[in-house]
């Protein structure tokens, strides 16, 4: 399990972390219960499985939704 | 495709905003309306797009957001081809997205200035003796680092060769240059203004105690009260739930037109954002001020205190002990001086290192078999002589006889505010010491500004004798005041006054007090920027500045505050939307859209004015 910080541009309406939320918790091998969009520093924090799914792909889940992805850190 | 429509969001806004103009011009001045006709339809397919693709991803991913609703909406005025506002709404939509971020944005500054002084580079010795700049996140525990003028602490360290002067005003608030030398500790995120010093990293990257303040700040800015996770439930059933009732509307009257308003109208906005941004731009507005407050939950109770019991010693007053009077008694008085000192020298009591200091040069002597008696002082044995240090009660339990002269100098000592030292040679009082701590400058202004804000009662909780305590009561004009308290005692009496109904907040160091501090309402702690006690805390006054005190409760009370007037300003815009949809004819979807945007835009500049709240002066 690695955790990852993901750094997004400025989140503006609540519904947009709901969108987030959903579709992170989507991907494979993820940890559900670690997602965690925070509104205010448009950040999303998550814990994943790095043999079944890459920072990559998370970030680019995302990226599908229309949310631009700043920088990420994993560790 | 996709990417490319969203990226250009504001361009399109912008091109929908011009065609809208064109169109109504022609239609005005040139009277031609098939220009109007056909520039709204383009504005309306451009404005639409991007909120169209947001609506397709979230219905992918199962949420109905605001963005369904408004294309639903568009799609339902362009079928029965009205135009001009499928036009206005989309143009609307995105200009109000658009305003929103960038005034969201300014709600945020504060804390985001916070976390840009994360330092991101720092140069390292390599193997080589050389410095290298690397990326913070290479630098390890033990890694020597070389910090030049101007450049920031990279991490928590401490400094082995070199001086300088550091502002350390990320930490603590305070932007007087701190004097650095070798040994002296330096903290991830202060700014080395002059000279250059080298330093050995001790706590790097989240464990620093910067860090660890930019995390507190981060969940405080997130932290939900339980209003605002009743308006998330709430408005997660509540979108879905508008769909649905304008879909029934339409259904019994067949009225497109209104059914299409009924989706707009029902957009939440303000509601949901409206306790966030407060919430935000508070702690953003604390955090500029060296306070720390953890959350919207602990701003609402701190809003609301009755009561503030406070710790004496380093709260109320400098916590610098030093002796002002003293007294002997009987013979071989050096002797005592030097067993006294001895005793002291193994003591962490904040008054042994004042006895220390008052007692200087001395010989040392070897203590055996040192016992603590709590809430008295220590007993032990200094070259075969039992030694008991410590105030009255424990000499009497000493059976330590106290003759007439030294019963009036216990009287004429704790009448002036001294706390007292007694120290008995095999059952023979010997000196007697008179101890007074400074009242910290400003504390009294302090208080009288916290009682104009509201505050019921000023309570002092201290393990002083009454005396002491009753003469710093007076001087500062205390409404209680309570000596001879062990830290159980104090906890005690907090729950009895929390059992009474009042909202109780604690003020201390942390050292001693954590259980107060953990019992209270509100626990606020003197942090000196390392403390544990910001952590444990629900309030933290950076730098263990005093002053900051009223600061935080009145920017606690014009949080909450305006909390409120963002929940009133929201509900009444909903209210009177669905009043005027139901019994006036002017409502329509353009001006539905533009009071939704409108009152999200109310609620933000409203919190934005919390970046700036300053405590008014109080006249004294």
């Amino acid at each position: 399990m690695k955790s990852a910080t993901i750094q997004l541009e400025t989140l503006t309406c609540p519904s947009c972390m709901q969108k987030i939320e959903n579709a992170l918790k989507s991907l494979e091998g993820i940890d559900k219960d670690s997602v965690n969009v925070l509104f205010n520093s448009s950040k999303a924090k998550l814990n994943f499985n790095e043999d079944e799914v890459s920072i990559e792909e998370i970030e680019s889940a995302i990226n599908k939704l229309g949310y631009d992805v700043i920088k990420s850190k994993v560790k | 495709m996709q990417r490319h429509i969203l990226s250009n969001k504001n361009n399109i806004a912008l091109i929908s905003g011009i065609l809208i103009a064109v169109g109504f011009l022609s239609k005005w001045i040139m009277d031609n309306t098939d220009i109007f006709t056909s520039s709204l339809i383009i504005a309306s397919v451009l404005g639409v797009a991007p909120i169209a693709i947001q609506a397709y991803q979230a219905l992918k991913v199962k949420v109905v957001s605001i963005d369904v609703l408004v294309t639903i909406a568009v799609l339902g005025a362009f079928f029965i081809q009205n135009y001009e506002e499928s036009a206005i709404v989309t143009f609307l939509f995105l200009f109000g997205a658009y305003l929103e971020q960038r005034t969201l944005n300014k709600t945020r500054s504060a804390i985001k200035e916070l976390t840009e002084m994360v330092p991101e580079s720092a140069l390292k010795q390599m193997a080589d003796g050389k410095f290298e700049e690397v990326e913070v996140d290479e630098v390890d525990v033990g890694d020597v680092l070389l910090v030049k003028t101007g450049a920031k602490v990279p991490v928590d360290g401490t400094v082995l060769t070199g001086e300088g002067s550091i502002n350390e005003a990320s930490i603590t608030g305070e932007s007087l240059p701190v004097a650095k030398e070798k040994g002296s500790n330096v903290f991830a995120g202060t700014i080395l203004e002059n000279g250059t010093i080298q330093i050995v990293a001790d706590r790097v990257g989240e464990d620093t105690t910067f860090g660890r303040i930019i995390e507190l700040v981060e969940e405080a800015q997130e932290s939900k009260s339980e209003a605002e996770r009743f308006i998330d439930r709430f408005s997660k059933y509540y979108t879905p739930a508008v769909l649905v009732i304008s879909f029934i509307v339409w259904l019994f009257s067949r009225d497109v037109e209104l059914a299409i308003t009924i989706l707009v109208l029902g957009c939440p906005g303000a509601l949901v954002i409206g306790v966030p941004v407060s919430n935000v731009a508070g702690i953003g507005n604390g955090a500029r001020h060296g306070v720390l407050l953890k959350g919207s939950e602990v701003i609402r109770d701190f809003s609301r205190l009755d009561t503030i019991a406070f710790d004496k010693t380093g709260t109320l007053t400098m916590g610098n002990p030093s002796v002002t009077e003293k007294e002997f008694y009987g013979d071989n008085i050096d002797e005592a001086l030097g067993y006294l000192a001895s005793v002291e020298r193994e003591s962490e009591h904040p008054l042994a290192k004042a006895v220390l200091e008052e007692i200087g040069e001395t010989t040392f002597s070897p203590v055996e078999n040192t016992e603590v008696v709590k809430g008295g002082g220590i007993v032990a044995y200094v070259n075969g002589h039992r030694i008991a240090v410590g105030n009255v009660a424990l000499m009497e339990k000493e059976n330590v006889k106290l003759n007439e002269k030294a019963i009036a100098d216990v009287d004429r000592f704790e009448k002036n505010g001294n706390s007292l030292v007694l120290a008995a040679v095999d059952g023979e009082l010997k000196v007697m010491l008179g101890i007074r701590d400074q009242i910290r400058p400003g504390v009294k202004e302090d208080l009288l500004k916290l009682k104009k804000l509201g505050v019921k009662n000023l309570i002092m909780l201290s393990g002083d004798n009454q005396g002491t305590v009753d003469l710093v009561s007076r001087e500062l004009g205390l409404t209680e005041a309570h000596g001879n308290m062990l830290p159980e005692d104090k906890s005690a009496y907090i729950e009895k006054l929390i059992d009474e109904g009042q909202i109780v907040a604690f003020v201390g160091d942390g050292i001693n007090d954590s259980p107060s501090l953990a019992l209270a309402n509100i626990g606020i702690a003197m942090g000196s920027g390392t403390d544990v006690a910001i952590e444990t805390s629900d309030v933290v006054l950076m730098n263990s500045d005093f002053s900051r005190l009223p600061h935080a409760l009145g920017l606690a009370k014009a949080t909450a505050g305006n909390m409120k007037q963002n929940i009133f300003i929201a509900v009444g815009v909903v209210l009177v939307l669905l009043a005027s949809v139901l019994f006036s004819e002017w409502m329509n979807m353009s001006i539905g859209m533009l009071v939704h945007e409108g009152s999200i835009l109310a609620v933000i500049l409203n919190g934005m004015r919390l970046l700036r709240y300053k405590l008014r002066k109080v006249k004294i």
